[in-house]
This record gives C-alpha cells, sequence and structure tokens, in this order.
C-alpha cells in the first residue's frame, strides 16, 4: 500500500509541477490573476515529495521485499542506520531524494522569499518547476524506486559494503543538498533574465541560496574526501578521480559565484557575469551528476553506472543548460550595465578572484574531460592524473588563497596601493619569517609544500586582519564567518603542503615479531587473528606502535570480507596524535606466514578537513548573519 | 558590437561541444583492462640506481644491447610477485634474460625476496616513487614486458606469470630477436 501511496504523491506532485510552469507562462504574458495560484501550488509540490520519500524510507526500514529496489539494496540483517541510508544509498532512491529536496526548496523560495519583485520570484517559481518536471519525468518513466517485485525474495541482496559507513551515509544527501541549492540559483538567474531584472534585490534574494548550496557542498566535499583517506586505504586524501573532480567543479563556481554576488549586492556591478556564473554553477552540478551516474569515464567511485541513465541525464542538460544559454544570449544584452569601479578596490580584488576561480574550474573541467575527448577522436583510453592537476592548478591557487589576504582589506569603489601595503605589513612579514624557518627546518622540500607553507603562514594571519582594531562584538556576523572561513583556507592549505612534503611510507611483507619504521614510529606486527561482523568477517592485526619511549600504542587495521554481496574491503587502522596521523592497512598474506603491512606518517594531516570544517563554519555563520538583516530588512519594509 | 555578440553566445558554442562529446562517450562501449600505450614503440629514457649494491642495474640504454629479454616489475611486499618465481626461474632455465625493476623497495627487503623465493634476474634497478613504472605504462606488479634487441617493447603481460603463460613468454621473446 505505501508503494502505491508514495507513487501516486509522486504523479501528483509531477502534476502539480506541471501547472505551476503553465500558470507561470501563461501568467507572466497574459493574465497577472493567474500568478496568485503560483505560490500554494510551489508549496504543495515539495509537501508531496516528502511524503513519497518518507512512503520510501518506510518501505526500507521494514525491508518491504515486495518492492524491487527494496529487494535489491536493503537487507533484514543489516543495522537499522544502514537500512535508512540504503534509502538513497542506490540510484532510483538518491534520484527520489534529490527531487524531494528541489521540491522542499521550491516550497521554501515560495514562503520565505518577500522583497524580490513578484513576477521575476514567479518567473523563478516557473523555472525551478521546470527543473522539477524533467527529474519527475526521469524518475517515473526511467527509474520507478516504487516497482513492485513478484514474487517477493525471501532476503534482500544487501547494500555495497563499501556504502556500509557513518560517513557516507550522509555524504550523497550533503551533497545533493549542495546542488539543489544551486538549481535554486540558477532558477533565480532565469526568473532574473526573463524579466530583466537584474540587480541587488535579485542578488540578495539568490545570495542565501548561493551560501547554503556552498557550505554544504563544502561539508561534503571535505567529509568525502576524509572518507576516501580512510576507507579506500590507499593513504591518500585527493585522487583527481573523475567523481571527485565532479564536486570540485560546482564548488570551484559556486565559490565564484559566492564573491559574485556580493559585489552585485552591494554595489550593484557584475550583473552578466553573476548570471552566468548561477548558470555555470548549477551546469557543473549537472555535468557532475550526468558524469558519475553515466560511467563514460573510469573511476573507483562508479557505483550505480548505467548508459541510459547518463543518455537521460543528458538531454534534461542539454535542456536546461542549453536553454539558460540561450536565454542569456538573447536578454544580457539588454540588460542595463551596472556600475562602475576602479581596478584597485574591493570589486577588483573579487573580479581577480573570479578570474582565478575560473581558469582553476577550467584546468579541471579539461582534466577531467581530456580523456574523453582523446578516446572520441583516437579511441585511445588514458587517464589525466596528479601530475597534471597539481602543477596546472596548484600555482593559481596559491596565488588566490595569497591575493585572499588582501581582498577583504581593501575598500569598495576605490582604493589606493600604499596604504593598502602598511595594513598588509604585519601579514607580509610573517610570510618571510615563515619562509626562512621552512627555509632552515626542512631543507630539500619541494616547491609547491614550500609555498604552500609559507603562503598559509601569512595568509592565515592577514586573514584575522579585517577584526583587528574593531569592536568585535559589534562586528557583523557575516564578517566573522568571511575571516573564519579565510583562516580555514589557510589551515586547510598548511596541511595539505605539510602532508605533501613530509608523509614517510613503508611498504613491507611482515612477519609476526617483526619491526619496522616509518618516520618516527617503530612498528612491531603483533599478531593476526580472525574476526566476525554482523554481515562480514574479516582478518584483524594486532599492532604496537611506539614513538621513542612513549608509551606505546594498540592498533588494529582489518581485512574485511562481506558475504551479501561478495566483496572485500580493507580497514585502515588510524591513529590521531597532536602533530599528525599514523595509518596502517593490511593487506594480503603469502604461503610462509609473511603480512603485507603498509604504513605511514602523515604529520599535521588532520588540518586539511579541519580546515574544511572551519570553512562550512564560517560559512554557516555568514548565512545567519545574512539572513538576520535581511529579516530586520524586511521589517522595516512592513512598517513603512 | 559583434565582439559583444561572440562573448554573449560563446558559452552555447562552448556547451554545445561538450554535449557533443558526451554523447559520443555515451554510444562507445566501454572496456576497462589498461594497456600500455607504448606496445611497439621504444622505451622511454630512465636510468636507475641499482637496487643491490654490486649488482648491475636497469637502464634504457643498457636494454638496447644485448638481446631481448624480459623485464619483470616486482616488488618485495607483493604477494602475487611470490607466487610466479617458479615461472620465472623457468623461464631463466629456459634461456631467457629476465631484468627486473622493484618498485618502492627497500635493498634488505629485496635481499629477503631473492634469498626466499629464488633469483632468476640478471640486473635490478630500483624504481623507489614508481615513476619509471608508470612512464612503461604499467599501472600495477607484477608485470612483465618483452623488449627486443632495440629497445623496443613487444608484448606487456598484466597479472603473474602462470604455468600456462610460460611458453608464449619464451616464444614470444625468440619472436623479439
Amino acid at each position: 500500500m505505501m508503494a502505491e501511496a508514495g507513487l501516486a504523491a509522486l504523479w501528483l506532485a509531477a502534476a502539480l509541477a506541471a501547472l505551476q510552469l503553465v500558470l507561470t507562462a501563461l501568467g507572466l504574458r497574459r493574465d497577472e490573476a493567474l500568478l496568485s495560484s503560483v505560490r500554494p501550488i510551489a508549496i504543495a509540490q515539495g509537501l508531496l515529495t516528502l511524503f513519497a520519500f518518507a512512503a520510501l524510507i518506510y518501505l526500507f526500514l521494514n525491508v518491504d521485499l515486495s518492492v524491487a529496489l527494496v529487494a535489491e539494496n536493503d537487507h533484514s540483517a543489516k543495522p537499522w542506520l544502514y537500512k535508512f541510508a540504503g534509502t538513497w544509498g542506490n540510484h532510483e532512491g538518491s534520484m527520489l531524494m534529490w527531487v524531494t529536496i528541489l521540491g522542499l526548496a521550491g516550497g521554501a523560495v515560495a514562503i520565505f522569499e518577500r522583497r524580490l519583485n513578484e513576477r521575476t520570484l514567479i518567473a523563478t517559481l516557473g523555472a525551478q518547476a521546470a527543473i522539477s518536471l524533467g527529474f519527475y519525468a526521469f524518475l517515473l518513466f526511467a527509474s520507478n524506486p516504487f516497482a513492485r517485485l513478484d514474487p517477493a525474495p525471501a532476503e534482500g541482496q544487501g547494500l555495497n559494503p563499501l556504502l556500509q559507513d557513518p560517513g557516507l551515509a550522509f555524504h550523497p544527501p550533503t551533497l545533493y543538498i549542495g546542488y539543489v541549492g544551486l538549481s535554486v540559483a540558477f532558477s533565480f538567474a532565469v526568473g532574473a533574465l526573463v524579466t530583466r531584472d537584474v540587480g541587488p534585490a535579485f542578488a540578495r534574494a539568490m545570495r542565501p541560496w548561493v551560501l547554503g548550496a556552498w557550505i554544504f557542498l563544502t561539508l561534503g566535499i571535505t567529509a568525502g574526501s576524509y572518507w576516501a583517506y580512510y576507507e579506500l586505504g590507499w593513504g591518500g586524501w585527493w585522487f583527481w578521480d573523475p567523481v571527485e573532480n565532479a564536486s570540485l567543479m560546482p564548488w570551484l563556481a559556486a565559490t565564484a559565484l559566492l564573491h559574485s554576488v556580493t559585489v552585485l549586492a552591494t554595489r550593484d556591478g557584475l550583473r552578466a557575469w553573476t548570471v552566468m556564473l548561477a548558470v555555470v554553477a548549477f551546469s557543473m552540478s549537472m555535468v557532475g551528476t550526468f558524469l558519475v551516474r553515466s560511467g563514460i569515464l573510469t573511476s573507483v567511485h562508479s557505483f550505480a553506472v548505467d548508459p541510459r541513465r547518463g543518455a537521460f541525464i543528458l538531454a534534461l542538460l542539454a535542456i536546461y543548460i542549453g536553454g539558460a544559454l540561450l536565454l542569456f544570449g538573447l536578454r544580457v544584452g539588454t540588460v542595463k550595465e551596472g556600475s562602475q569601479f576602479n581596478a584597485v578596490s574591493r570589486e577588483g580584488a573579487l573580479v581577480v578572484n573570479n578570474l582565478l576561480l575560473s581558469a582553476i574550474l577550467g584546468i579541471v573541467l579539461v582534466g577531467t574531460l581530456y580523456p574523453l575527448g582523446v578516446e572520441a577522436m583516437t579511441g585511445e583510453k588514458l587517464s589525466v592524473g596528479p601530475p597534471y592537476f597539481n602543477s596546472a592548478a596548484g600555482p593559481l591557487a596559491l596565488i588566490l588563497v595569497a591575493l585572499m589576504a588582501a581582498g577583504p582589506l581593501m575598500r569598495w569603489r576605490r582604493d589606493e596601493l600604499k596604504p593598502l601595503v602598511r595594513r598588509l605589513a604585519l601579514p607580509i612579514l610573517l610570510t618571510v619569517a615563515a619562509l626562512v624557518a621552512v627555509m632552515l627546518l626542512a631543507p630539500g622540500i619541494r616547491l609547491l609544500p614550500l609555498l604552500g607553507l609559507v603562503v598559509a603562514a601569512g595568509v592565515g594571519a592577514g586573514s584575522l586582519a579585517p577584526l583587528w582594531g574593531r569592536n568585535l562584538r559589534r562586528t557583523p556576523l557575516f564578517t566573522w564567518g568571511m575571516v573564519i572561513s579565510h583562516v580555514g583556507v589557510a589551515v586547510s592549505l598548511a596541511g595539505m603542503a605539510s602532508e605533501a612534503a613530509f608523509t614517510r611510507e613503508t611498504l613491507v611483507a611482515s612477519r609476526i615479531g617483526e619491526t619496522h619504521r616509518v618516520g618516527p614510529w617503530a612498528i612491531r606486527l603483533n599478531g593476526v587473528d580472525p574476526v566476525a561482523g554482523p554481515n562480514w568477517t574479516a582478518i584483524q592485526a594486532t599492532i604496537r606502535a611506539q614513538r621513542g619511549t612513549a608509551a606505546p600504542i594498540l592498533m588494529q587495521p582489518e581485512a574485511r570480507m562481506f558475504w551479501t554481496p561478495p566483496t572485500e574491503t580493507s580497514e585502515a587502522a588510524i591513529r590521531t596524535v597532536l602533530d599528525g596521523q599514523l595509518y596502517v592497512v593490511i593487506g594480503k598474506t603469502d604461503a610462509e606466514g609473511r603480512w603485507q603491512l603498509r604504513l605511514w606518517w602523515k604529520p599535521f594531516v588532520t588540518l586539511i578537513w579541519a580546515g574544511g570544517a572551519m570553512i562550512a563554519f564560517g560559512g554557516f555563520l555568514a548565512l545567519i548573519g545574512r539572513v538576520r538583516r535581511e529579516r530586520r530588512a524586511q521589517e522595516r519594509l512592513a512598517w513603512a | 558590437m559583434g565582439m559583444r555578440r561572440v562573448i554573449l553566445w560563446a558559452p552555447l558554442a562552448l556547451f554545445a561541444l561538450f554535449g557533443l562529446l558526451f554523447t559520443t562517450g555515451l554510444l562507445k562501449p566501454s572496456s576497462s583492462t589498461i594497456r600500455s600505450h607504448l606496445v611497439g614503440q621504444k622505451l622511454p629514457d630512465f636510468n636507475l640506481p641499482a637496487a643491490q649494491a654490486g649488482r648491475p642495474s636497469v637502464s634504457s640504454a643498457a636494454l638496447e644491447q644485448g638481446g631481448p629479454r624480459l623485464l619483470n616489475i616486482f616488488a618485495s611486499w607483493c604477494v602475487p610477485c611470490a607466487a610466479e618465481a617458479p615461472q620465472l626461474a623457468q623461464l631463466r632455465d629456459a634461456g631467457v634474460r629476465i631484468d627486473a625493476i622493484a618498485i618502492r623497495d627497500r635493498p634488505d627487503d629485496i635481499a629477503g625476496f631473492l634469498k626466499r623465493y629464488g633469483d632468476p634476474y640478471a640486473a635490478i634497478g630500483a624504481d623507489k616513487d614508481s615513476s619509471v613504472q608508470l612512464a612503461l605504462g604499467s599501472s600495477g606488479v607484477p608485470e612483465t614486458f618483452v623488449i627486443d634487441g632495440k629497445g623496443v617493447i613487444r608484448h606487456q603481460h598484466i597479472g603473474d606469470i602462470r604455468p600456462e603463460d610460460v611458453p608464449s613468454l619464451i616464444s614470444a621473446v625468440q619472436a623479439a630477436r
């Protein structure tokens, strides 16, 4: 019953989306009276999708095996958290989740947005309905999550064991919220293009959505990077894998958009550019979804690959992005130019920020798609790896981060270089000091990590500069947010550079009782024992790690064998200490009882993710600050 | 005005290009074994340090003279490498010269490995960071290349050498003469 109810809700929501689109089109062209019904429809649509998603969660929690999707992905022996997370740990469920978040976002725009010109808002909701319609069609015609299975099997087929991990259970939703946030920004841009109303009001309406999307994308990428780090057992934190790039590209575009939308909201500049970025940001999230789901690029992350679904997403991509770019070409010429500004000014700095971010985005995009292009032309298979990405994007990223210290200290409209240099004197001094210190303490360090450490020190200090000489209690929340995010970037950069420069790695086939060295640690393999979990068995190594004469610690890496479906995974043992992480992986054995061990010592590697969390937290503070200010402005408007 | 036009429509044109690329990518069936595209080509230039003191090392220059041979990519920490040791010994006994590159390894670990599983190698180079391995187009251990007398890669064997692979490798080396 529940499955049928969910399916019915989905069809109803799709019908409402169609109605929403038609009413918007008719209302904007002919009869203004029709527009008043668009808001309630958007809200109803959101509630219906929520109901459908709740129905699917119910089916998964109760392991209703007469539903095909549940039978394929659920298992009664699974812990409840993974039954719950299993709802979206598959293609159909994740698409339903996407549509649900999309529906709820549309409802939220309809309820909360009051300051934007009404026609622009309705056009925005119309665009949102058009996007939803495509995904409803995708769900209902190509990936119905509620399809029944007759006869029902006695037991389900489990969940990919790599996905049975609390971190990963919440990784896809985080990215999806980010993608959907960008779709809302996209809809605002389309709405503004339709009514030719590109200005500060539009920017202020769009900003919280961009900021929210950006926070979730930041969290998603940070969590995804940590997941790959500890779950794959390869000791790396970023592999420039197509799927990772697919999540990085929307983030880069969203970061650029976040900064350009501020120029538009505060100074009414960069009109066309901001609209373009909103389109690009959403395109990147669609391109990302397409690359991940279609499997046209080989990746370690390809779980649910299906070329037919790829074709469907490609069609949606062509309609939305092609349509938006067409609209852009037709309309932007008629949007008035925004206000002008001097090259040396806050706006100027933000333009440089945008150009650098766009260049990095271009580099990542080209590197990700290059194998596809080569295969299309010559039929040859190749992959583009870290050497290209690091050497092409690394220097630009360093320049970007270095300039990040200067931007927030500049004045809007026009500024002078001399006083700016004076404001930056202390960070510059610190940079030089850091350079000398690193060269002395770590001679022979490679150039990029060296620059990374030095820039991180200078920028960390420089990013705090906007708080100097200010009454800290009266400093707006969004300024705090910016400062924390920027410091977070420096922290993360320090972690990356330290990991690149100082990591020690040892690979051995070890007998029980042998001792090996990695960095400052002595590692002894004490024993290897079989252990069993709820749906897996494993061999578990017991390892004694000792640093100097300090008390030894015990570590237990595992190699797990899951039985439904049969899969082997490696559970690294990771010990975090103040100045880094010790990372131990156990591999296979040979006939003579020697075990493969991989040992890493990674100084300050945790700063990478701590910085990521800081960046997201700063964004969160900024979001609260902006929304509060917006609310107050709305109240003033209501009283006037 | 003309310039502005171009800028306004460039994104759409670029996007159309990507769309075309994606479509061709979707239409092509994909396979997942990755072969080195260097098969049939000359070895890239490299010169590795010797993996063990007092033994010859491996370089592209050395591989260009002294006749055809096998180039075995292995490591002491690699379990399938131990599994293929008897087959390598068989190949050496059949008169095939085998040079080797040890990946991310240490001299005493290599010595222990050779002592335990036998030493079929005429020369061993040490590739501390896999750079030569990647330059050869090899993505894992063990892998074995057939190199002709002029330093051209004739054949790539991915994974451990099974007993049934031995005859075909011997004939591949003979054919490379």
